[in-house]
């Protein structure tokens, strides 16, 4: 559908975009993680662009990723980047859309805020680093979103335990059990 | 007990007044006026909104009256999700209602923690407050809310809520210290 989007940046950013895709009638640049605010610029204030409208931004984490009914080459190993962010992008004005996705090693999980661009990201950028530990750099306010302060960790990284909880406070009005019970079995 | 408990006649309140079985009395006046604090968090709001407009009438009991300050309420509702974020939310809204106080958790959610087993649910507002009555159900039915209320006012009458308990075990363990002092 935006194919010529596609065409362009790479016209433009050749160095920039790694691979291009087209999944589901969306079209998806990789995108090189220092170059991205360059590219993320142009795409915001060239007039052949004009991407006004942001549309989300979040994370993906690929640890463990075994596609079912696929070669096993397929799957994810330690070799390869373990993130992927994505941001979406609109423009109402040529009604055209793109995704652009950045691959992060689990060693260094940072890329460029798009913030300063497009301030609808704020959240959606604190939302990214609350759930997958993505740090953003310049962005004007990096602090946890859904969670509070004492959580520890990033929760949907996939190796968080699922149920692992933790409460910030825990009822203090229960009298002593003088009845001994074996200790629950921890597993 | 039965028809002793479910009575709303002023006469029997009176009985028990002349044997001096005062906290009866005042038991009967309290099941009949409870206060409800309604800590709505998530979809059982539909239902407790239900439950309180005109079709099912939970003013019919006596606990007519939503308070939205919880120094006037003597009945919490904790209706829907409780995250481990509002978990001191919570603990802080018990602690300032007025004694003797209940609280009932409604839908499975607020008993257990219903299908979320995760990193960001309360397994049950059990965690944080004592609980006096569950009603399960996703969300529950009217009529089971209604029956959760019927069962807490025999609850309240028979003196077996818990800040009743929790008042009577204090007593008696400030009589034991003062027989042992
Ligand atoms: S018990 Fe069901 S209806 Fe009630 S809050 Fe939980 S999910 Fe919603």
């Amino acid at each position: 559908m935006s194919q010529k989007v596609l065409d362009a940046l790479k016209a433009a950013h050749g160095s920039a975009v790694d691979r291009t895709g087209s999944a589901h009638g969306d079209e998806i640049a990789w995108i090189k993680r220092d170059q991205l605010l360059a590219v993320a610029t142009w795409l915001k204030n060239d007039a052949q662009m004009a991407f006004d409208a942001p549309v989300f931004c979040t994370c993906i984490d690929w640890l463990d990723w075994k596609p079912l009914g696929q070669p096993p080459s397929h799957a994810w190993t330690e070799d390869k980047p373990r993130f992927t962010v994505c941001y979406q992008l609109r423009s109402f004005k040529h009604r055209h859309r793109v995704r652009l996705e950045i691959e992060l090693p689990e060693s260094d999980p940072r890329l460029p805020s798009l913030t300063p661009l497009w301030p609808a990201f704020n959240w959606q950028e604190r939302e990214t680093f609350d759930m997958y530990g993505i740090k953003f750099d310049g962005h004007p306010d990096l602090r946890r979103i859904y969670l509070y302060e004492e959580f520890v960790g990033h929760p949907l990284r996939k190796d968080y335990p699922k149920e692992k909880r933790q409460p910030l406070v825990r009822r203090d009005d229960l009298p002593i059990n003088p009845i001994k019970r074996p200790p629950m079995e921890q597993k | 007990m039965g028809v002793e408990i479910t009575t709303t006649r002023l006469e029997d309140a009176a009985k028990w007044a002349k044997q001096s079985t005062l906290d009866k009395a005042t038991n009967w006046g309290r099941k009949f006026s409870l206060f409800s604090y309604p800590f709505v968090t998530a979809c059982c709001g539909m239902e407790f909104m239900s439950v309180a407009g005109p079709k099912y009438d939970l003013a019919r009991f006596g606990a007519e009256f939503p308070r939205f300050s919880p120094r006037q309420s003597d009945l919490l509702m904790v209706v829907g999700t409780i995250t481990e974020k509002q978990g001191p939310a919570v603990k802080r809204v018990y602690d300032q209602m007025a004694e003797p106080k209940w609280v009932i958790a409604f839908g499975v959610c607020a008993s257990t923690g219903g299908f979320y087993q995760n990193y960001h649910t309360m397994p049950g507002v059990d965690q944080v407050i004592p609980v006096d009555v569950y009603i399960p159900g996703c969300p529950p039915r009217p009529e089971q809310v209604l029956d959760a209320l019927i069962l807490l006012m025999d609850r309240i009458q028979a003196g077996r809520g818990h800040s009743q308990l929790r008042d009577k075990r204090e007593q008696l363990i400030a009589s034991q210290n003062q027989d042992e002092g």
